[in-house]
């Protein structure tokens, strides 16, 4: 089993599998470090972002409304949600954000249960992009290359969106000294929501893009949410490039350990996270106080 | 900005904390399940459970997680038979001959539904729940061994009876088995030895072999009973990818079989799984490569993963709805369940069905609900008419003693119907393909 032709074939399924945990991780991450909040409706969100772009390609039949929907669909669900719940809780404690992301979270995955049922759902990746490409050591469906390419932009736009923008600016002054941001004539608050509601988009865009990966069923985000903590812990909380990192690193770890003993790979998860916890508590790109 | 350090510094131990408490709540839900109630009854919930005119029964079953689907259709086989018993409908009275209207012994039957997330803790607590509050006469459940495994250790030690659900595992009846718990369908040691000689035939002698295998009580015993059988015909296992219950990708565990040489894929994932690695299997371009071969049956993959993937696919299986040809009751069955909920239905539904009816024909030959002589009764052997012919159950492990059928998938254009996805290619009697009765370990336990 192992050999060179399969080590190699698991680092590039690693690097796909890791990309992709990069993309959720960062919208979990970005929101806990300019909000403070941690947002246990992710994974929910994830799903939504899938089945949002489900009814869409389903009404229309093209993949790229389905991103698009799935994405929009999402952030308009984040931006409600901290208008109307979240912003609430920003000064109350960690344990009451928990309790209140989690209850959402569950009412969004029996939501969705109660209209689309519990069987799975699929959404066919583009015919261009569908196949299997023969890398001569292995053949890998296309569309997950692709996928990888798809999550690289994803990424950049997300980095130069928080972090070469004004908004982005603002975003992080805000986290700072939200007083005298405010006093300098910046509505603070309303730029949370837009952080909120990027955060969200970030789940909703990799929920629809996964869709013809995985095929969606209500839990599609419950074992996501989980890896996903994973990562931003490995990573480092609240940095966004330890999310991408942390991503790579996860998907790796997953890909290479199924090689040699596939029943511990998500085991090996966990033990990568309890041993950066160890040698570098505040995970690999976590800095003392807020970026 | 010391402050600020500190409170970002517990922020992070929050977020790490919560992460955790996360990942362990839904790894191990409802650690507090060990508050046992002491019952005053003589016996279990008996007579407790008796007094009234109505006997409950205990449901807990899967309507969230990979084996959602499955828990919905076993689900309603369970609310027909209740329907049925409580009717007096003919074909109750097919099967148990003593039923008549008004439920099992004159009492009404009401069931209570829990979800058990296919969680054994779940179960066992939601279980524990309807033999306190309700005085629960009867128990059932599981479409996931572990659960089978959890709640007849449960039955057992509150001396309340208890009906598998869905469970292929050789433990469930073997070295897990208990006085109180009886299972009505087929499990890995049958399947394998039903499908095996159909795949050599098919696919021929010293062949290599991959395996996807759940990592639990299930997956292990049907992928070692599969490849017990197929080393006799020269078989070899080339790779087993041992993958955890709910698995959120198998990429990973698909390229180490693509890059196995296996000529046959054996795909052990049950539920959603088994659509998931099924699908992505294609994806990857395995199944151009090798044969599928399914050894107990998942009910709805056809429709789920589509028929161009299941075509030609062989499948070991409990009932499958075109059985009605073979066997009238079978039609009855699926004629009422049809009427009543608006599809054919499936393995689950039947082995749902079959297992209340049985219950009601052991109570009713016993005449009274006391658990130890209704144990008996079920252990008596009597030959029982049954949706696949006449059955009776071993009494040296509480198995029942039933044929299995062999499947294969059809092709679009083979189709009848929407729902017509399968062949059935065999029968195969139950007893010859079963192990001795003390081969899996299995001690029964007391009666009291």
């Amino acid at each position: 089993m192992i050999s060179w032709s399969n080590f190699l074939s698991q680092l590039i399924n690693g690097l796909a599998l890791g990309a992709l945990l990069a993309l959720i991780s960062s919208g979990l991450t970005i929101i806990y470090g300019t909000l403070g909040v941690l947002n246990l409706a992710h994974g929910a969100m994830f799903m939504i972002g899938g089945y949002a772009g489900f009814a869409a390609y389903q009404a229309t039949g093209s993949f790229l409304v389905a991103v698009v929907a799935g994405s929009l669909a999402v952030m308009v669900l984040g931006i409600v949600m901290e208008r109307v719940i979240i912003r609430h809780f920003y000064s109350r404690p960690h344990e009451d954000q928990i309790l209140v992301t989690f209850g959402l979270g569950i009412v969004f995955v029996e939501a969705i249960r109660r209209i689309f049922g519990s069987e799975s759902r699929l959404v066919p990746a583009p015919a261009s992009m569908s196949g299997i490409v023969d890398l001569g050591f292995m053949m890998y469906p296309t569309y997950r290359l692709v996928l990888v390419g798809i999550v690289a932009v994803a990424l950049l736009a997300l980095y130069i969106v928080l972090y070469r923008t004004r908004l982005g600016m603002i975003v992080r002054a805000g986290i700072e000294d939200p007083v005298m941001v405010d006093s300098l004539g910046i509505n603070v608050y309303r730029v949370f929501m837009v952080v909120f509601g990027i955060g969200a988009m970030a789940a909703g865009f990799s929920g629809i893009i996964n869709a013809p990966v995985v095929s969606l069923t209500p839990e599609v985000g419950e074992a996501i949410l989980v890896q996903t903590f994973v990562v931003v812990v490995i990573g480092g909380v609240g940095s966004f490039p330890g999310a991408v990192l942390g991503g790579l690193i996860a998907g790796e770890i997953v890909s290479i350990t199924s090689m040699f003993n596939p029943g511990y790979a998500y085991v090996m998860l966990f033990a990568a996270m309890t041993l950066v916890l160890m040698i570098r508590p505040r995970g690999l790109f976590g800095a003392i106080g807020r970026e | 900005m010391e402050d600020r350090n500190k409170k970002v510094a517990g922020g992070r131990r929050d977020f790490i904390r919560a992460g955790l408490g996360l990942a362990g709540g839904i790894a191990l839900p409802g650690l507090s399940s060990h508050a046992w109630a002491a019952d005053q009854a003589p016996i279990g919930t008996w007579p407790a459970g008796v007094k009234g005119n109505s006997v409950f029964i205990g449901i807990a079953v899967p309507r969230t997680g990979t084996y959602a689907v499955q828990g919905e259709d076993e689900l309603k086989g369970w609310q027909l038979a209740v329907e049925h018993l409580n009717s007096g409908h003919p074909l109750i009275k097919q099967i148990s001959p003593k039923s008549k209207k008004g439920g099992v012994l004159g009492k009404e039957v009401k069931i209570g539904v829990a979800d058990s997330a296919a969680k054994p803790n779940n179960a066992v607590q939601a279980e524990q729940g309807f033999i306190t509050q309700n005085h629960a006469m009867l128990m059932t459940g599981s479409t996931s061994s572990a659960v089978a495994v959890a709640l007849n250790k449960l039955a057992q030690r509150e001396k309340v009876l208890y009906v598998t659900g869905i469970s292929g595992s050789n433990d469930t009846t073997g070295k897990d088995c208990v006085r109180y718990g009886f299972r009505q369908c087929f499990y890995g040691q049958t399947a394998a030895a039903a499908i095996g000689p159909v795949i050599v035939k098919a696919y021929g002698k010293n062949k290599k072999a991959a395996y996807l295998t759940p990592d639990y009580t299930y997956g292990h015993t049907v992928t070692k009973s599969c490849q017990d059988y197929l080393a006799t015909a020269g078989w070899t296992t080339v790779t087993n990818q041992v993958a955890p219950l709910g698995a959120p990708d198998y990429s990973s565990y698909l390229l180490n079989v693509a890059n196995s040489g296996a000529d046959v894929l054996i795909n052990v994932n049950w539920g959603h799984d088994a659509v998931l690695s099924t699908q992505q299997a294609q994806r990857f371009g395995i199944l151009d490569k090798m044969k599928l071969v399914i050894p107990y049956q998942i009910p709805f993959l056809a429709p789920e993963v589509g028929n161009n993937l299941t075509a030609g696919v062989y499948a070991a299986t409990d009932f499958w709805w075109t059985l009605q040809d073979q066997y009238p009751l079978a039609k009855m069955f699926v004629q009422e369940f049809e009427k009543k909920f608006g599809y054919k239905p499936e393995w689950g539904a039947n082995n749902a069905y079959m297992s209340f009816a049985l219950w009601a024909e052991a109570v009713e030959n016993a005449g009274t609900f006391y658990p130890p002589d209704v144990i008996k009764s079920f252990e008596a052997g009597r030959k029982i008419q049954s949706t696949v012919g006449e059955v009776y159950f071993r009494k040296e492990d509480h198995q029942l003693v039933r044929p299995v059928f062999i499947v294969q998938g059809k092709k679009q254009s083979e189709m009848k119907g929407k729902e017509d996805f399968w062949t059935v290619l065999e029968t195969v009697p139950g007893l010859p393909l079963m192990q001795k009765p003390d081969a899996f370990g299995c001690n029964l336990g007391d009666y009291t």
